[in-house]
């Protein structure tokens, strides 16, 4: 069962907050108000990954006007992505849905016959009327296959929070197109030996790519590849490590397909890559000290980025408001590489296993807060007064304008963050608002009359 | 259903949140899922604000939906009332808490609460933000005038006063043209009684009737809230928009007449306050290269219609293409176009609005945010001069429309992306030197464009691929980029009329003088 926002909260006696001690972190739930975006902002980043789909939202207006807004600038000629509107003859059942989606997609199409992948993406409008869309994928695959094929996957509100937008996007990828070989299969030697799985931006891919290489794994693939209409063939000996927390479902159904998930830290700054490059070694059976030859240049790289970075994060108190899961191992970074002391690490949802291996190591004085409650939240934020506040964009502004720091959050979504080389980008990020604050701070003397 | 690729309008729950975010002292509890707090954003990072917007949310999730969503929307009700202590409370559903039927109003009136409650019908299937803007603004002011006194007056008459209406959150320029109509209004004598919903508390809405006329700006938000004033209060309010020098001179005279002052000398007074420099400007010798330069306009109803009379009667421009993505106005827009012997373009369409665009070929669009973007792509001049806004929209400096500093800046905004009178001369004249390359466009253009030809569906289906001599092409390559498309095209339909199948350096002009007859 993947275990996603709602299901959990559902085990918290409602309004008190429970506390989960043990020997890893403190965790608390909270309930209220969600300063998230839902899962169909994952569409900004999956479509320009994919360059061969198209992202369908079936809903309101209000589902276009998060999409175009969360993508921020409106520049694209054509975007590959857009919504079908419900109106009040979609709800009112004058016009049947399912024929009125037919011409949508008919039309969007006909428009684009470069399209390959046409995801049909679930709103909260669409999943509240209970409309179809597995069962209209499954009629517009038939219609417009094998050339074009039709894909549903949900990106509501109700269902999602942001990235699990992603999560629920591959996961309905590994449905139609992994090919699960049996053991006797002559197209075996094809199969992968390590699937990525995660949207990474094309440079990081190859780094990675090029390192595992030198480790001598031939066959990886990528979930999601370049173009949305790649098959992936899987075979029993084939292995998947995600490069972000928020890909349960897909890990599970990876998994249901046969294939087996490398548990790791995911690969964020230099200790948190080198351990995802021991993981992936080991399980690969691969001594460690091979291992860390082969990373070894990069490292260097990493840390020579990180230690020119280090002094203006050390000793820095941080504070993350939820948003898209990779608050812990960003905190974990930030604390564990950058010496800066977490305050409060807000989740919007907690993902015990897949979260494992960063939660390990942490101690009891680390606070996880799981879920929100806005308005608490923003209090503790307050009376703790951090040097700096990992944020959404709705809160960022205020924040700064009672003095906080801040560093919107959704900014380490859409840049390439993971890996050796990007460690010193991702410590930067952080640095940026103190490296302006300390430029605006400058003042060289104005000459005046005595 | 309907396949949108950008939108021109939010949700009508948006222009909901415009009102609040305007106002003191009220909030607004939406009953709305998880992500819908991404509007948020709006009002924090394009417009810039120091604070949230006075919104919360109920945030619901699909586990709610089998249990007590009803229960969540009244608890955060009850916890906003505590924590913001407002004076009004709005209470509204977003598009999905719609559909699930729980009855904002309904529950929001079993809380007994102490104070203002203004439930909200925002039918998010049928309507935009803009008719959201302009219902919420009307209930608001309708629930504030209850159990008062509506016909009020004041007890002294110290000279006339009015109420401003139609300024709020995320406005095209609404910050900067209040404060070029207040500067306007005390010059002429007249008081201002409440500024709404501008910065307006509950209380400062239920002195609305004190006033002897209103003020009615941006009709697409507040024309029906002026109507109601007039059924209720006998208020009469203003029906010209001032974005414009002309318009400016009209409305003034409009307001002297509304508040019983002679025009001649309130106009005298509204100028002396505000200079205008525009007329000067659009007379001098420099501007005589704006001449009849093709613009194409796209926006909300009254400020399309505002730029097409400033355009045509100010600038000299010639009106190549006219349009409105708001319906509930369009009326105003067909208007003018049948004035300027336009077909007008109504439609929230963006592709369409782009085709138009590429079939007119103009040298500037005067259009939103989404135009500037196609013209960008096109290489085409572009000035916004309409919501939807973008951070861009809202600058540091003061720079309103409206008014007759409006009609300075309008005139700056316009003629910037332009190139100089000077500058196109000189283009011109060494187009064939060799730092200048055909495609050569003014450099304040920045990168060259990356398709000044865009391909448009045109009517006639084309059979075979019409060949151009070399000699054609290179003339075709001398006529400046932004009508380069619209002579090969028009070139072309000769061509095959004429049964042409080479077209040759005299095709060209042939075609020119052709299409150059009045028909």
């Amino acid at each position: 069962m993947p275990n996603r926002v709602l299901d959990q909260e559902a085990c918290a006696p409602e309004g008190s907050p429970v506390l989960v001690t043990g020997l890893g972190p403190t965790v608390v739930r909270e309930r209220g108000q969600h300063e998230v975006f839902c899962g169909l902002t994952s569409i900004v980043w999956l479509h320009r990954k994919m360059q061969d789909a198209f992202f369908l939202v079936v809903g309101s207006r209000t589902c276009a006007h998060l999409v175009q807004s969360a993508a921020g600038v409106m520049i694209f000629a054509e975007p590959r992505f857009g919504t079908a509107i419900l109106d009040d003859r979609d709800l009112a059942g004058l016009a049947d849905a399912h024929d009125e989606l037919d011409r949508v997609v008919d039309q969007l199409l006909s428009r684009r016959p470069d399209i390959r992948v046409l995801f049909l993406v679930g709103s909260c409008p669409s999943e509240v009327i209970k409309l179809d869309l597995g069962r209209a994928a499954e009629r517009l695959s038939a219609q417009y296959g094998p050339g074009q094929r039709v894909v549903h996957f949900s990106g509501s509100g109700i269902e999602t929070t942001f990235t699990q937008g992603e999560d629920a996007c591959l996961a309905a990828m590994v449905s139609q197109q992994v090919d699960r070989l049996s053991p006797g299969d002559p197209r075996g030697s094809d199969a992968a030996e390590l699937v990525l799985v995660g949207s990474l931006a094309d440079v990081v891919e190859d780094q990675f790519r090029s390192l595992l290489s030198d480790l001598g794994l031939k066959r990886i693939s990528c979930l999601p590849g370049r173009r949305g209409a790649e098959r992936l063939m899987v075979n029993d000996q084939t292995r998947f490590v995600c490069m972000a927390p928020y890909l349960a479902e897909t890990a599970q159904r990876l998994e249901a397909a046969g294939c087996r998930r490398i548990p790791s830290r995911f690969p964020f700054g230099l200790q948190g890559t080198t351990d995802w490059f021991l993981s992936v070694g080991e399980a690969f059976g691969q001594p460690s000290d091979r291992v860390l030859h082969v990373i070894k240049p990069a490292q260097r790289r990493a840390q020579l980025a990180l230690t020119a970075m280090r002094p203006m994060l050390e000793g820095k108190r941080v504070f993350f408001f939820p948003d898209s899961q990779l608050e812990i191992p960003l905190a974990r970074f930030l604390a564990e590489e950058m010496g800066m002391k977490v305050v409060e690490v807000g989740v919007p949802y907690l993902h015990q296993a897949m979260m494992a291996e960063e939660l390990r190591p942490l101690s009891a004085e680390w606070r996880i807060v799981e879920g929100q409650h806005l308005e608490q939240q923003l209090a503790r934020c307050r009376a703790a007064r951090p040097d700096l506040v990992v944020c959404g964009l709705g809160l960022a502004n205020p924040l700064e304008a009672e003095g906080m720091s801040t560093k919107w959050s959704i900014e380490l979504v859409f840049t390439p963050i993971q890996g050796f080389d990007q460690a010193g980008d991702l410590a930067e990020l952080f640095t940026r608002g103190f490296a302006r604050k300390a430029r605006l701070a400058r003042r060289i003397p104005i000459g005046v009359a005595a | 259903m309907k396949l949108t690729l950008w939108t021109y309008e939010g949700p009508p729950h948006i222009g909901a949140m415009r009102v609040a975010s305007a106002m003191k002292d009220v909030h607004l509890v939406l009953h709305a899922p998880q992500g819908d707090t991404y509007a948020d954003l709006l009002f924090t990072m394009i417009e810039r604000n120091d604070h949230r917007p006075p919104v919360s949310y109920t945030t619901f999730g699909a586990r709610d939906l089998g249990k007590d969503t009803a229960a969540l929307f009244q608890n955060a009700i009850r916890e906003a009332v505590e924590v913001y202590k407002p004076k009004a409370l709005m209470v509204a559903a977003s598009c999905t808490a719609e559909l699930i039927q729980d009855d904002p109003a309904g529950l929001s009136s079993a809380l007994n609460l102490p104070i203002r409650v203004i439930p909200l019908e925002l039918p998010a299937y049928q309507r935009k933000e803009n008719w959201g803007a302009s219902e919420t603004f009307y209930q608001m002011v309708r629930h504030c005038l209850m159990g008062t006194d509506q016909g009020l007056k004041r007890a002294h008459q110290n000279g006339p006063v009015c109420n401003i209406l139609g300024f709020m959150g995320l406005g095209f320029r609404h910050r900067d043209d209040l404060k070029a109509i207040e500067e306007l209004i005390r010059a002429m004598g007249i008081g201002i009684n409440v500024v709404a919903p501008w910065q307006a508390s509950p209380e400062d809405l239920q002195r609305l009737p004190l006033a002897d006329f209103n003020i009615m700006l941006n009709p697409e938000l507040s024309e029906s809230t002026a109507l109601y004033l007039k059924r209720q209060c006998g208020q009469p309010f203003t029906q010209s928009i001032p974005i414009g020098e002309q318009a400016t001179d009209a409305f003034v005279r409009e307001v002297a007449q509304l508040a019983g002052l002679d025009p001649d000398q309130a106009l005298f007074r509204a100028r002396q306050a505000q200079p205008c420099r525009a007329a000067w400007y659009a007379a001098s010798v420099d501007a005589t290269y704006l001449t009849g330069k093709r613009v194409f306009i796209f926006g909300d109803a009254s400020h399309a219609v505002a730029a097409a009379r400033v355009a045509t009667q100010e600038m000299g421009f010639d009106v190549v293409g006219l349009g409105t993505y708001s319906r509930e106005q369009a009326r105003l827009v067909r208007e003018m176009a049948t004035e300027l012997h336009l077909e007008p373009l109504i439609t929230d369409d963006y592709l369409e609005v782009e085709r138009a665009i590429a079939a007119t070929s103009p040298e500037l669009v005067l259009g939103t945010q989404m135009e500037r973007h196609i013209a960008k792509r096109m290489g085409i001049a572009c000035a916004v001069i309409s919501a939807p806004v973008h951070v861009q929209d809202f600058p540091a400096r003061y720079a309103p429309h409206m008014g007759y500093e409006g009609a300075n800046q309008l005139f700056d905004a316009w003629v910037a992306p332009l190139m100089m009178g000077l500058e196109e001369h000189l283009l011109k004249m060494f187009k064939e030197d060799f730092e200048f390359h055909p495609q050569a466009v003014a450099s304040h253009l920045g990168v060259q464009p990356v398709a000044p030809e865009v391909d448009t569906p045109s009517d006639e289906v084309r059979e075979t691929p019409l060949a151009w001599s070399d000699e054609a092409q290179k003339e075709l390559g001398r006529i400046p980029f932004f009508v380069r498309s619209k002579a090969k095209r028009n070139t072309e339909r000769y061509a095959q009329a004429h049964g042409v199948s080479m077209i040759q350096r005299d095709t060209l002009y042939e075609a020119k003088a052709f299409y150059a007859q009045p028909r």
